[in-house]
């Protein structure tokens, strides 16, 4: 049985259609990419799924419950992590706070909440920086630390909105490799990516969006080759890198 | 000023403790116990806004609806005032659930308007309600002798003194062990992006109901104590608009979000507010509040983190 | 009760509700451009009321051929605020916000106290009294006026926004201040004219109000309350649509008093913007 799925998903904002009719599952296991130009909506597919918006049609299956209109904590609890395309961070608390507040789902003891966010700090070489304030984190450990505080709620499924965007060239191999730790130990990963290179490196399967609809499923080097996503996205974006 | 060693807290309650017994004059007293119950009011104003970050601007509903509970319950069933307390108390934090239910789903200004909308209407209607004495207000039936279970003393202010600290320990003591749990760790996230705390499995609702219902209840102790200190309640004494802003300007003078903030916001605002008022009061001229209204611009521009932030600065070179 | 009497008060709440209206697009001009919500917004109007009756007073000025001089002295108030505390104030935290505007509600209340105590003063015998006499229903002249006046001043304010060069950098600060500044408008200067310009808006309503309602202290609070509801009504920041909001104030303020009670007229305006907001809570018209 398929972890996730989502049924003819359709969201409008006033005239706009962010997402039209949306279809797709997730296997357990899997590490499925989503890519497509700004404004294919994305980030309002992974706000569908996680409860932070409402579909005006379709619906979110987790093991094949529906789950469509349940609150974002709701969700959260039910074994889905996100992170945000805009990071989120808690900005007056430290590093090491902003995970407990994740870790905190599975324990209500500090200590023992204090325990799991520094694994999760340590996993996502954060560990040095515990005692930082997240305000004065640079991008690229805002967008750890926000990944860290994911994981420490110990999802089944984790949505990550954007791994390397607004991140410096150097640190882009340690955030790819990282997500490839995460899936190598089991857990099931939907990535939003706009590096083409790294996502279709990183993706077993590539799901691509454009003007709010899906074009394309399927294997990286069959997205590759489908004229649709090249004539939307790839063409222009292949080109630029 | 955060980590307060042990050894000076012990001190500083020793001395609070001793107090009474050097000091027998009625003023001292008397400022003293203004000094706890507003650093109280402000701790539980604290627990909701500076931790949870929902800022009420309607908290002086919690404080009538204690003193008028437990007042109204001495008057008609004759009932002692402290489990009057204990009702105004439940009650409270009833009322902030049927309040913050819906209110909670407005943000930042919006919210601070709605509890001001909610603490007007509430004013009104108790100018308005002839059961519990409307404009004319309520007073409390004089109980002899002088006891604890009477909750009146009119040979000395001492036992109020000792109750009011009494309250005060237990605001800080609730709002130290919240600070130190789990759903102090959620409030705090509320604060600061409740919608990344949702996404983290955080019930943001159901957290800021737990800290109005606690900040209402605490609130609400601290009205029946005004009720039985003063023995005269009215609308327009706990249930104004002014009342609810002046509980938050001594959290924000000391500091929201600490424990330590509300106590010295509450030592610095009550002398001086008394003091002014002693110095210019009295003549109907309100200069006191001229220099009060000076006094919390200055603060607001110079130093938003409130006093002990302004120690902590200073602490660190 | 009578259709007749429902009737004068339905009129009787559209003139009072213009009034508001221009109170609180001062209010919502400042929030649109800063987020900032001005608590002082009410004693502005309070010192706009005492110039009006001391122009009256000293000078034998009307409050009529005060009202420029009135909304020159609260233009220069309102810049002298932003200068003078929200400046400094700007990217604090909220609380920081509430409490600088609060203090200088406090500040001048108890200072137009401590100067001229807590007397209700009236002009007396003002160029516009007396009342009209239309279709049966008696409407007060200087009410009706202030309504004129008030909807006259609202209009010049609309124009100015949405014609003037000045008016339209007004708007694109308030929209997007870095991408006003990029486009080389001073976002400071423009920060200062809003407040001027919101503290101007109550400078002309008081010099109206003056024509026939008391000025004490603490006559800033009850319109101030009523503002804000009618800020809230039309969406925070949205300029024109507090014209809406202020009727809708002012005719419920009256028919709750008469349908409800009097006492209990306060309690129908604020259950309305409770209702308001929970249904939609960005406002009637508000922009997300």
């Amino acid at each position: 049985m398929s972890l996730l799925e989502a049924r003819g998903l359709t969201k409008r904002f006033g005239g706009v259609v962010a997402n039209r009719d949306i279809s797709f599952t997730v296997a357990p296991g899997e590490l499925v990419g989503i890519i497509g130009p700004n404004g294919a909506g994305k980030s309002t597919l992974f706000d569908l799924i996680t409860g932070f918006a409402r579909p005006d049609a379709g619906e979110v299956l987790l093991d094949g419950r529906p789950v469509t209109h349940r609150r974002p904590d709701e969700i959260s609890r039910l074994g889905v992590a996100r992170t945000f395309q805009k990071l989120r961070p808690f900005a007056e608390m430290t590093a090491l706070e902003n995970v407990m507040i994740g870790a905190f789902q599975r324990t209500r003891d500090v200590d023992e909440a204090r325990r799991a966010a520094c694994e999760a700090l340590e996993a996502v070489g954060l560990g040095d920086r515990a005692h930082a304030h997240a305000r004065g984190l640079s991008t690229g450990q805002r967008k750890r630390l926000e990944l860290a505080r994911a994981l420490a709620t110990r999802p089944r499924l984790l949505l990550l909105d954007e791994v390397t965007g607004g991140v410096d060239q150097a640190t882009i191999p340690g955030l790819v490799r990282l997500v490839r730790d995460l899936h190598a130990r089991g857990l099931t990963l939907v990535v939003i990516e706009h590096n083409m290179r790294v996502i279709m490196d990183l993706a077993q399967r590539i799901l691509a969006l454009q003007l709010g609809e899906l074009i394309a499923d399927g294997p990286p080097a069959e997205i590759m080759r489908d004229h649709r996503v090249i004539d939307a996205y790839l063409g222009e974006a292949w080109r630029r890198a | 000023m955060a980590r307060l060693p042990g050894l000076a807290a012990a001190a500083l309650l020793a001395a609070l403790l001793a107090f009474p017994l050097v000091v027998t004059l009625p003023f001292p007293r008397h400022v003293m116990i203004m000094i706890f119950l507003y650093a109280t009011l402000a701790q539980a104003w604290n627990l909701l806004a500076g931790y949870c970050g929902q800022i009420s601007l309607g908290h002086a509903v919690f404080f009538g609806t204690g003193a008028y509970t437990s007042s109204m319950l001495v008057k008609t069933l004759d009932l002692t005032p402290w489990a009057g307390m204990l009702a105004g108390a439940v009650l409270a934090a009833a009322l902030s659930q049927v309040i913050g239910y819906p209110v909670f789903r407005l943000q930042g200004h919006y919210f601070a308007i709605a509890t001001i909308a909610v603490g007007e209407i509430v004013y009104t209607l108790a100018l308005n309600w002839d059961l519990i004495g409307a404009a004319r207000g309520l007073y409390v039936p004089i109980k002899r002798p002088d006891s604890l279970s009477n909750f009146q003393f009119h040979e000395s202010k001492q036992a109020y003194y000792y109750i009011a600290l009494a309250l005060l320990l237990l605001a800080v003591a609730v709002t130290r062990r919240v600070e130190r749990s789990r759903t102090g760790f959620y409030f705090r996230a509320i604060r600061e992006d409740a919608l990344a705390a949702a996404s983290l499995g955080v019930a943001v609702t159901r957290y800021k109901l737990r800290a109005m219902a606690l900040s209402a209840a605490l609130t609400a102790l601290c009205g029946t104590f005004y009720a039985q200190y003063v023995l005269f309640i009215d609308p327009e004494s706990v249930f104004p608009l002014s009342l609810s802003i002046l509980i938050c300007l001594v959290a924000v003078l000391g500091g929201v979000g600490t424990v330590w903030g509300p106590l010295v916001g509450a030592a610095v605002l009550v002398p001086l507010g008394e003091g002014t008022r002693i110095l210019f009061g009295g003549t109907g001229k309100a200069l006191d509040l001229v220099v009060y209204g000076a006094l919390i611009m200055l603060v607001s521009v110079l130093q938003p983190a409130g006093l002990v932030g302004l120690a902590r600065r200073l602490g660190r070179p | 009760m009578t259709a007749e009497v429902l009737l004068q008060g339905l009129v009787g709440g559209l003139l009072m509700g213009l009034v508001y209206a221009l109170i609180a697009a001062g209010l919502s001009l400042i929030f649109g451009l800063m987020e900032i919500v001005n608590f002082a917004h009410g004693e502005f109007l309070m010192v706009a009321m005492f110039s009006t009756f001391w122009a009256w007073a000293v000078v034998g000025l009307d409050p009529l051929a005060a009202l420029p001089l009135t909304a020159a002295i609260l233009f220069l108030l309102g810049i002298a605020t932003y200068h003078g505390l929200i400046r400094w104030i700007l990217g604090g935290p909220m609380l920081a916000q509430i409490f600088a505007t609060f203090g200088l509600a406090v500040f001048l209340r108890s200072g137009a106290q401590a100067l001229w105590g807590v007397d209700f003063r009236l002009v007396k015998d003002p160029l516009v009294q007396g009342r009209l006499e239309l279709a049966g229903l008696f409407v007060g002249l200087p009410q009706l006026v202030a309504s004129a006046g008030a909807l006259a001043a609202f209009a010049a304010l609309y124009w100015f926004i949405t014609r003037t060069e000045t008016g339209l950098a007004l708007q694109a600060t308030a929209q997007d201040r870095q991408a006003a500044a990029l486009m080389g408008i001073d976002t400071q200067r423009m920060f200062a004219l809003g407040w001027g310009i919101g503290a101007a808006c109550v400078g002309v309503a008081g010099a109206l109000l003056g024509m026939f309602f008391y000025v004490f202290p603490d006559v800033g609070s009850t319109f101030a309350l009523l503002a804000y509801v009618a800020v809230a009504l039309g969406g925070f920041g949205n300029v024109p649509a507090t014209l809406l909001g202020g009727v809708v104030v002012g005719v419920v303020e009256v028919m709750g008093g008469l349908l409800i009670s009097p006492t209990l007229k306060a309690v129908v305006v604020f259950a309305m913007y409770l209702a308001v907001v929970l249904w939609r809570p960005q406002g009637l018209f508000g922009r997300f």
